[in-house]
Parts: structure tokens; sequence; C-alpha cells
């Protein structure tokens, strides 16, 4: 008989294996379903994690697509950690490159030492309003945060249909749900030339190193840290929930919408009704993989990015349906959940027939 | 099975349990223990805070399952699967820990326990009986969110006497109850035993163990250490057998003439609880000079957790000045301001309010030691020093860890308390305000807590004790107080105090509480 049994103490060892032991489970799953709709497994497992690195400009694509999960799951570490259940990210980031966007397409003829960083700043702006909307709600009528911010990623996104189909509409687009291009000065300057590398992809590692260094080595760190653990304690001490709640709302809201603005104009140079292919769902699954730290969420953000470009490899060359990414971040998901089980657990084979001669 | 067998079970003992074992994962909790209870009989299981004896009884509610032992219930061999199964055999549990869900009434939390609908009908009925019965007063509509510790506890106990259990095992009862109240329990507890329900009764309290138990089994680290017929023994004996060494009680305080100037001072301090069964404090005046140590009596949810809340700042006062900490108003202050202004405070409840269980113990001493302690430059936490700090506290009083870096939830209870009050003493408050010092706190424990807070009045600070526990408060105090209703009765010296005195006025019923502005002695 397997028995779950209590390690009483948090296992040191399964904090760090139990995401790899997830990863693994995931291959193996996906596997099956490949071989159940008749592919190979290996060949697709393959195909989904390695033939993407493996294509010219391949590492490029990869480090472009984890910028912005990167920067959204630091930030959704961070408010994780707080208790902050944000799981609007999506329209938070949809918000920043409206925000941004708009800048861009009122001033198109600005300089670009001005346009850009301006554009950086309004729809960081942005992706804070709508974190901070959701806040203020929590704080003022105890609105449950995980209900409205994920109801706002909902307003936001029809915001966006709205203004690519009606006002901000392309004239010359030949009636395409998307905005005019914007000019060339109010594009993410460029690492590599002729290439998407842009800023972001130095950007988002650094702001996960800085807030790595806030959460772990700062007043401001612990204040998240022991409100997530013990609100009481948190009074005890003197922390304010509130504060912190806005603050924790405001980084991961703020960091969301820079990383709108830099995908509208880092990758795709217009908004377009697909601006978001679900990044702020996807960035949960990359806080839970990085452990809800922000060095961790490095190379998980690395890791789901992969999935989306194994998601177009598997379409491309094995004709399977697009919804494979999500199924595999689904399972994915559930597994870091699942396994975690072992982090104060541990399973033990009881033998029956040992028991009754005792 | 027979009539003669039958006759020879019941006279046999109700319980037998021989070489129980248990091994957790880095302690071996329970080490070939052997308990035996009589029918009728109240038996105490004696030892301090990790002893093994909540293993065992869990053991027996079917909560642990042993590595090896054999039971012996009613004549019959039995390996007790589960609590369901432990309650269909007859036993029931008052746990330390209470299993309630604060969202739901005291009906419906008794309710969730039982079996089937039938158990069900007219439980609201049976529970005000049996909790009036009982002296166990109890409100089966209230939400039990609102409900003071003694209250929760009272819940529990009527569910399990609702059960008609033949054992019951209760852990650690009184804690919370006035003397009073302890007398009524133990009226209760032994016309329980009389009517054929023998009792298993953990208490660290060894004065009620001599009264109350005919028997007793005392446990030392995971070990049976002795058996003995309380009565017979001292309560010095007692202790000496359950930690294996010498005791000398505190020496009682000599009264010291408040002639000092006040350093905390409350001046009708009013205000209303934020929770719908809370307890608001009404017009409390006290006054408080250096030097001294003022025990605040009452029974759980008196208003003493939110005195506790106003006098750390946790809840801001009505008014700037009805809180005043070396006369400066800090009814408005938060904690962080008053620990500025040298004020420290400990609170009732360890586990997620005094301390974070999940974070080390350095981090721990940082979550009320950085203001105090300057432990943060510039917005960065100073690791080296918060680190020595925590090793002070451990060092200082005698913490049983493995250092700074250790969980807090690794720590027994009795030392995570050594190391909370550790932690507050070391930073030299003027006004130290504990909640409870020793609750749940095992003797050896107990007794470095309070030498600390007497070394601490010796040294200047003016001290509040708030405890359920009458003999900490006549041991400690200077001054005595009783708070009822949210209200504080006037402080008075502790030798024109007693216990039935002070009893009457916990009860609430002659309480003669202190007239508005009137300064108590000052």
């Amino acid at each position: 008989m397997l028995k779950i049994e209590a390690r009483g103490y948090e296992s040191k060892f399964w904090r760090y294996a139990s995401p790899i032991l997830a990863l693994l489970l995931t291959g193996a799953t996906s596997g099956l379903i490949f071989v159940a709709m008749g592919r190979p497994a290996g060949l697709t497992v393959y195909t989904f994690l390695i033939a993407p690195l493996l294509q010219q400009d391949g590492f490029q694509a990869l480090v472009v697509k984890a910028a912005p999960l990167i920067m959204m799951g630091v930030g959704l570490s961070l408010a994780y950690r707080a208790n902050v259940w944000n799981i609007g990210t999506d329209g938070q980031f949809t918000l920043g490159a409206i925000c941004g966007g708009g800048v861009a397409l009122a001033f198109p003829d600005a300089p670009a030492w001005a346009l850009f960083p301006t554009m950086l700043v309004v729809g960081t702006l942005g992706g804070m309003a709508s974190g901070g909307l959701v806040a203020w709600l929590r704080i003022r009528f105890n609105a449950n945060e995980i209900l409205t911010s994920l109801m706002f990623a909902y307003i936001t996104q029809y915001l966006l249909v709205y203004l690519v189909t009606g006002p901000w509409r392309d004239p010359e687009g030949f009636g395409f749900p998307q905005t005019a291009l914007f000019s060339d000065n109010a594009l993410a300057p460029r690492l590599i030339e002729d290439s998407n590398v842009h800023i972001g992809v130095v950007l988002a590692p650094l702001i996960a190193i800085g807030l790595w260094f806030m959460l772990e080595k700062t007043l401001l760190g612990y204040q998240f840290r022991v409100l997530g653990q013990a609100t009481r304690a948190a009074r005890f001490a003197g922390f304010s929930e509130n504060r912190l709640v806005w603050i924790a709302m405001l980084i991961s809201g703020g960091l969301a919408g820079m990383a709108g603005l830099l995908e509208a104009t880092g990758t795709l140079g217009q908004l377009t009704t697909t601006l978001s292919p679900g990044y702020g769902f996807t960035a949960i699954i990359v806080a839970f993989l990085g452990r809800l730290n922000p060095l961790g969420v490095i190379p998980a953000g690395l890791l789901l990015a992969l999935t989306y470009l194994g998601g177009d490899a598997a379409q491309i060359n094995l004709g399977l349906p697009n919804a494979v990414t999500g199924i595999f971040q689904g399972i994915l998901l559930f597994y870091l959940l699942g396994c975690d089980i072992l982090l104060l657990n541990r399973f033990r084979w009881v033998s029956t027939q040992a028991k009754a001669v005792r | 099975m027979n009539d003669a067998v039958n006759d020879a079970v019941k006279a046999g003992p109700l319980l037998t349990m021989t070489g129980m074992t248990k091994q957790y994962p880095g302690c071996l909790a329970n080490d070939r223990v052997s308990l035996t209870v009589e029918r009728n009989q109240i038996h105490a299981l004696l030892g301090e805070n990790g002893a093994g004896k909540s293993t065992l009884v869990k053991t027996i509610y079917g909560v642990v399952k042993p590595d090896a032992g054999e039971i012996i219930w009613e004549g019959q061999k039995v390996s007790i699967q589960n609590p369901g199964h432990a309650q269909r055999l007859g036993i029931g549990m008052v746990f330390q820990h209470f299993s309630l869900f604060e969202a739901l009434t005291v009906t419906e939390n008794i309710a969730l326990g039982l079996g089937s609908a039938e158990e069900r009908v007219g439980l609201r009925d049976r529970i005000i009986r049996i909790s009036n019965e009982y002296g166990l007063p109890l409100d089966p509509d209230r939400v039990v969110h609102d409900l003071s510790v003694g209250e929760r506890q009272r819940i529990e106990i009527v569910r399990c006497l609702l059960q008609n259990p033949k054992l019951l095992i209760m852990d650690e009862p009184t804690s919370v109850l006035t003397p009073s109240e302890v007398q009524k329990l133990f009226v209760t507890l032994r016309r329980l035993a009389a009517e054929g329900c023998s009792i298993l009764y953990i208490s660290h309290k060894l004065e009620e163990v001599r009264a109350l138990c005919s028997a007793a089994t005392i446990m030392r680290l995971g070990k049976n250490v002795g058996q003995c017929v309380p009565a017979e023994k001292t309560v010095k004996e007692l202790a000496e057998i359950m930690i294996n060494m010498t005791l000398h009680a505190p020496t009682p305080r000599p009264l010291t003439a408040s002639v000092k100037p006040p350093r905390l001072v409350l001046d009708r301090l009013t205000i209303r609880s934020p929770h719908h069964f809370g307890t608001d404090l009404k017009d409390i005046s006290l006054s408080l000079a250096g030097g001294e140590i003022l025990g605040v009596a009452g029974i759980a949810g008196n208003g003493q957790s939110e005195l506790m809340d106003a006098l750390s700042g946790e809840v801001a006062a009505g008014k700037p000045e009805s809180i005043l900490i070396d006369g400066v108003a800090a009814g408005h202050m938060g904690p962080h301001e008053r620990r500025r202004i040298h004020g420290c405070f400990v609170p009732e409840e360890r586990n997620g309010h005094g301390a974070v269980t999940t974070m080390t113990l350095a981090e721990n001493a940082f979550l009320s030691g950085f203001v105090r302690q300057a432990l943060v430059r510039f917005g960065v936490i100073n690791t080296r020093k918060t680190s020595a700090f925590a090793e002070n506290i451990i060092k200082r009083f005698d913490v049983r860890t493995t250092g700074p870096k250790a969980e807090a939830r690794s720590l027994s209870g009795g030392n995570l308390q050594k190391f909370l009050v550790g932690r507050e003493v070391l930073q030299d408050p003027a006004v130290l305000v504990i909640n409870q010092p020793t609750w749940g706190v095992d003797a050896g424990a107990a007794l470095a807590i309070h030498e600390a807070i007497m070394a601490l009045a010796e040294a200047g600070a003016a001290v509040m004790i708030i405890s359920q526990d009458l003999d900490e408060i006549f041991v400690l105090a200077d001054r005595i107080a009783v708070i009822a209703g949210g209200r504080i009765s006037a402080p008075v010296l502790k030798r024109d105090a007693t216990v039935e005195s002070i009893g009457r006025l916990m009860g609430g019923t002659t309480a003669t509480a202190a007239a508005p502005g009137e300064m108590a002695l000052a």
C-alpha cells in the first residue's frame, strides 16, 4: 500500500527536484497524447523541444519570446509571494501596449530620443493603472483580486478589439483589424541589426535580478514575504497590508505593461487583435515553474517560450493543431502544482502483510 | 463470549498500551511506552513539551499509526484505524489546538463532526443542555471566528461529551479557564469518571493534577520515566521527575514601592471592537511605573486580545493621549513607532502572529527587532547583524535549536516562546506587554521566562502581563487587575489580593471598574 507521510519539514532536495520531475512527467504525458493522435512520441517531443533551437536564428527567436514572459513572471512571483493573486497580467500587458501604442500613433513624427522612452513610460503606467485599479477594488471594497484582475483582462482585450477595428484602424490596411505601422522612431531599439532582438531581451533578466535582490535582501521584500506567510505577523511587525497590496499590484501590472509595449514595438511594429497569444496566462506558469523566485523565472521563461516555438514547429512539420501548446502548458502547470506535495510529504511503500505480523 | 469472560473483561483495565513506538523523521517520539488506564479513573499524563505525550494520545485517538506496540481496549486487542474508529470504540478527545471552521457557527461545527443526519436532530438543544449542565456556557448560534480561545475550547469539550465516551482524552484543558471554571470542570470530570467514563488528563499544571488525578504516568524524551499517585508527591517532586533536574522555585518578588514616574499610562482607553462578537474596551485607565509588574487576570475572551492589539499598535486607539509611553502620546502610533519609543510586545499566539513559522529564527528576530536593533540600512537588511541578534537570543535564553538558520516551526512551543520573549527583552524595552507568557509551555521554559520578566522589571522596565493563569500572576505581579467585559478593575497590591477575590472579579459579577480618569495608585 502506498502511503503519503508528512515529513514535518520542507525538503530542500524536492524544492528544486520537484519542477524537474514535473517536466519529465509532462514530457511523458504529452508523449502519450501524441501517440494517441497517431504520431511517434519521440519525434513529437523532439519537434517540440529541440528542433526549434536548431533552426536558423532559433536562439534569437527564443530569447525574444522569453523576454515578456520573464518580465511578467518576475512581477507575478513577487505578487504571489505576498499572497496577492494577480492573474490578469494578460490585460495589463494589453493595456500597456494600447497606451504606449496610442502615443506612437498620435506622434509618429516625434524624434527618436523622445518617442520610444515616452512610450515605454506611458506603457508601463498603463499597466500600473490597470493593476492599481485591481488593488483599489480589493482594498476599498474587499473585492477578490483573482476575479477582478481576470475580468479586466477580458475587458482590455475587447477594448483592443474595439480600437483596432474602429477608431485606430489603419485606413490603408485593407480592412484588416490592425493599426498603421509604427514609425521607425517608435520601435524598440535593436541589439542585433536586422533582427527582432530588442532591448527587452536585456531588460528582462536585469529586472529579474533587481527584483530578486529586492525580495530577498531588502526590508520591502521581507514585508512581502511576511505578508504572504502570516498576515497577523505582518500586522504585529507594523507592515501595512494595504500598502503592500498596492505595491505588488503596481509592480506586477507595470512590468506587464512594459512587456506589452515592448512586444508591440519590438516584434509587431503595430497593434493587432492577436497582440498576446495568452502571454499573461503563460506567465503564471512561468512564475510557478520558477518557484516564485525571480531568478528561477529566467530559465522558466525560456522553457515556456520554447513551447510556443515548439507549438509552431509542430503545427508546420507535423500538422498538429495549435492547441497543443496550450495542452502542453496546462499539463505542465498541473504537474508543477501536483509535484509540490513532495515538498512537505513523502511516499512510502507500506507492506500490509508486514503490519499484520507486528 | 460467555458471562464469566465478560465479567473478567469488565474487571480489567479499560485501556492497556505496551511497547508503543513511533519514529518520526529525525525524532523517536515514542520509545516502548506503556500506559494503563483503569475504569472510572482520572489518569494524568505528565511530561515536558516534546516528551511524546501528544504522539501517544494521538495514537489512542487513531490519528497517528504506531510503528510497533499493542493496544488492548476493554480486553480486546485493537488496531485503531482513524478517529472515527476511535469514536465508535468510545474514545473522545479534546485537542490542545482546536479543529474548528472559523466561518461556521458553534452548532454547525459540532454537526460537522457527527456521522449521520439522525444525530443532528435536536442538536442545538442538546448543546445548550450539556453546556449548561457542565458549566460550559456557549451560545450555539455564534460564529467561531468571533470567539475567544476559551470559548473555542468549550466547543471541543461539548463536542466530545455529546458522544457519551468511555474514555475522554483532554490535552491541556484548563489553561483558558478561571479558577471557578476549573473547579466546575473538575466537578464535571469527577462526575464523568464516577459514571464510568475514564479520563486521560494531560496538563502542565501539577497542582491541578494533584487535586484531580488518581494516577499519573510521567514521560520524558519519548520514554516512561515514572508512575505515581500524584497526591502522594509534591509539585516540586513531580516537576523534577518530569524534567530530570532539581528546581529552584523563583522567589516571590519583594514589593516595590511605586514612587518612580509612570512609564505606561492608559487614560480612558476606549476602542470598539471591529469584530461582531469581539469585546469593546471601555474606559481603561491604568498607570504603570518603571520596575513594576502588573498582572492582568481574566477569563479568555474578556478583552485581553483587544487590549493587546491596542497596546501593540495593531489597532489604533481612539485618542493619541489615551496611551502614553514614557509620556509620549502613542495612541495613534503604529507598532514601528511604538517600538522606536521603547515599547515591546509579545502576543499570545506564537504561530503566525508573534512568529512566522516557515521563516528562520534570524528572519523572526528581524520581525520585531529591526527598528530597535537598526538591522536595516538604506532599505537593505543587514544579514550579519540580524543573525548575530538571533544568535544572542538563542544563547542568552537557552533556546534549544540548531541555530539562527533553523525554521521557527522546528522548535517546540516552549523553545519558540523563549525565543520570542527573549527577542523583546533583549531590545531593552521601557514598557513590555506580554499576553499569556507561558501558555502551552513546559515547566523549564516557563521558569526561564518568569526569571527574564522579573530581571527586566528589576532593571527598570514597566511590565504588563496579561494571563489567564492565576498562579503565574501571583508569582510575578506586584499589583493585580482583572479584565472582565472589556473593563479593567482597579489594581490591588498582591498582598491585598486572594485567589478568591480575584476569581470573583474575573466572573465579572462584582467588578468594580476603575472610575474614568481615576489613576489607580500612581
